[in-house]
């Protein structure tokens, strides 16, 4: 594309700041490996935070800004610059629907023998999440200095030497993944935009991810993200068959307001119960509408103090 | 005060997913007919991030602002022989220019990073586009307030380099107020352009609003330092752009949808209020003032006190859009309820 082109020509890059793609050769890669993403399936997380303690020992990411809550068992709080996995603990009151009894022969112990008043009457929902890598990724777009960038595995990286500190990616980012390392003092990286880079150090050594690598559950599955794909879509129907209606996936979907993530998740409840937006979209896509308005001012602007001259003689 | 300890586990259970009533502070939407938006959070937690910016960004758009529209006024001084207006004009738009780029660099924290900046030029980006615009605007600005300074010096001295930026002033004026107005239109953009709820929801309008401000802002000081005989089109460019802006924001309230709420509550709420209250004020005192000097000095101070609230009250409603999960979910899960999934279409 020519300057030009990338300049003045908002239709042709309609397509690049919104809609499905491969972001990898549309970022420029002649010939990159297949798209690389996490299946995070929340139905099996048990919120063991191995992945957080594997990404902060493997990253070297200091400690997080601790506080006691008093809301839950999360105390980690959020994705941000000291935290590129977090595991929200949901607590919510069990499913208040009574089991129904089939009439069925059963074998060994029945499966209803607990007592009504020894069942929990809350339920656990956990879940690990993780920078989405977007197809159209906000913050990327947004970065003034190019620190940001698309890895040849269609991922986003954030290159903390260039990095201004400006935090524009933040107010960017549609999930408020990405944020500015807040401390420990001393810390070369203080102010500086940190988030999730996928492991990039151990893909382009052919490895998995650091959390992938240590979720025992399995709950955090690394790998190309058509295959990805394929499995979740597999792991929803299964979960339909045996019951668990509620599972349903996040992100997985190439036409959605952010052209799909390379990060995807099962979810076993609407979005906005584990802190996540419920249809997000790229602020980019309405860039074009954006510039348009603003020149039709800027000419406004230009006009009004033309006319504020005419026909005035000192 | 109940402590977190004090209370049992079901009825953590049972409030937690529940965030939103509790995080109505001195809204007007309670006693309004607008019923309390119902919505499941994640503890009440932010979703997305407020933009990690102090008021240095809400200066930085103010004097941006002024200095757009002072370097418009005084090539239209200079080309019409207006020699007040255009000093006040020139030497008012360089300071704004100067104290606009102290502040840019006082928030990331040393020139450098503004110089790293340069290292790219990204349409896709609205600070790499206002960066290129200032460095291109900020140039032809200096030279014409060089120009305006060497013209005070004894005419002994103009001769040489001074000589030749007297020359240079009047081309270097009219290079400075092409390129000044998107200097103003520009930050509405990179507001807009974030996941910020009220700044995003307002991308229609804020330009307007934006450019509004900025005329209001200029003309005031434009009738601040320019003796009344030549303040006429500094008087019209300030009223015009205090009632665009005035109009501009109504509207803007109108599409915003629930995040236009954060323009009425809270600091933002007062700043917006100070903001209505002194363009109100100044356009009249401008309007009506014309045959007093001390009038429309003052008009010109409240204009400009305007401006600068209308960009702190905007700034200050996107932090505290962005800080309450609502102004994230209730827009998208409504738009979805509505069969307006954002999805593409081929």
């Amino acid at each position: 594309m020519s300057l030009r082109d990338s300049l003045f020509n908002w239709d042709g890059m309609a397509n690049s700041l919104f809609g499905p793609l491969d972001p990898a050769p549309n970022a420029g890669y002649d010939d990159p490996p297949a798209r690389k993403g996490f299946f995070t399936d929340t139905s099996i997380c048990i919120g063991c935070k191995a992945c957080e303690v594997a990404c902060k020992e493997w990253n070297d990411v200091p400690e997080n800004v601790f506080a006691m809550l008093g809301t839950s068992y999360d105390n980690s709080h959020s994705l941000n610059a000291n935290q590129w996995r977090h595991v929200a603990f949901i607590e919510k009151p069990a499913k208040a629907t009574p089991p129904v009894d089939l009439g069925m022969p059963t074998l060994g112990a029945a499966p209803n023998d607990v007592p009504e008043e020894e069942k929990p009457d809350f339920q656990w929902l956990m879940s690990s999440d993780v920078c989405k890598h977007c197809t159209h990724a906000a913050c990327l777009d947004v970065c003034p200095t190019g620190s940001l960038f698309r890895s040849e595995f269609g991922t986003v990286v954030v290159q903390d030497d260039i990095c201004n500190g400006c935090g524009y990616c933040v107010a960017a980012c549609p999930y408020g993944v990405i944020d500015r390392r807040r401390g420990p003092d001393g810390d070369p990286s203080v102010g500086i935009a940190q988030k999730c880079t996928l492991c990039y150090d151990r893909l382009t050594d052919g490895q998995r991810p650091a959390c992938a690598q240590a979720c025992p559950t399995e709950s955090i599955l690394f790998g190309d993200v058509e295959e990805l794909r394929r499995t979740a879509n597999d792991r929803v129907a299964r979960l339909h068959e045996q019951g668990v209606m509620d599972a349903r996936l996040y992100g997985n979907d190439p036409d959605d307001g952010v052209g799909g993530t390379g990060a995807f998740f099962l979810l076993l409840d609407e979005p906005e119960v584990y802190g996540l937006p419920p249809d997000p979209v790229v602020t980019t896509k309405d860039l074009p509408t954006m510039y348009r308005r603003a020149g039709a001012a800027a000419l406004a602007l230009l006009a009004g103090a033309a006319v504020s001259f005419v026909g005035r003689r000192p | 005060m109940t402590g977190p300890e004090q209370r049992t586990d079901t009825d953590r259970a049972t409030d937690a997913p529940q965030q939103s009533g509790a995080r109505h502070r001195g809204s007007p939407a309670r006693d309004s007919i607008v019923p309390e938006a119902d919505f499941e959070s994640y503890y009440g937690r932010p979703i997305v991030k407020p933009a990690p910016w102090e008021h240095d960004i809400a200066y930085y758009m103010f004097t941006g602002g002024v200095a757009a529209g002072s370097a418009i006024l005084g090539a239209g001084a200079d080309l019409t022989e207006r020699p007040g207006l255009r000093r006040t004009s020139r030497l008012g738009s360089a300071v704004a220019l100067v104290l606009s780029m102290f502040f840019l660099i006082k928030d990331l924290g040393k020139p450098s990073r503004f110089l790293n900046m340069l290292r790219v030029a990204k349409p896709t980006s609205p600070m790499s586009v206002g960066t290129w615009l200032l460095s291109l605007h900020g140039p032809f600005s200096a030279l014409a307030s060089a120009a305006e300074v060497a013209g005070l010096l004894p005419s002994r001295w103009q001769r040489g380099p001074i000589g030749l930026a007297l020359r240079l002033g009047r081309p270097a004026g009219i290079a400075a107020a092409v390129t000044a107005p998107p200097v103003a239109a520009y930050t509405a953009v990179l507001l807009s352009d974030t996941a910020t709820p009220a700044w995003h929801s307002a991308h229609e309008e804020l330009p307007f609003v934006f450019c509004g401000s900025a005329a209001a802002a200029s003309g005031g000081l434009g009738l601040i330092g320019a003796p009344l005989g030549e303040s006429g089109p500094a008087r019209a460019f300030a009223i015009g752009g205090a009632v665009v802006d005035l109009v501009a924001e109504h509207r803007m309230e109108q599409s915003m949808g629930i995040s236009a709420e954060t323009l009425h509550q809270g600091s933002a709420g007062r700043w917006m209020q100070a903001s209505k209250g002194l363009m109100v004020l100044g356009a009249t005192g401008a309007l009506l003032g014309r045959r007093s000097r001390a009038v429309s000095i003052a008009s010109g101070a409240a204009l400009m006190a305007g401006s600068l609230c209308t960009r702190i009250g905007v700034f200050e409603a996107g932090i505290a859009s962005a800080n309450d999960p609502k102004y994230v979910v209730v827009p998208q899960r409504e738009r979805v309820a509505r069969g307006e999934a954002v999805r593409h279409s081929g």
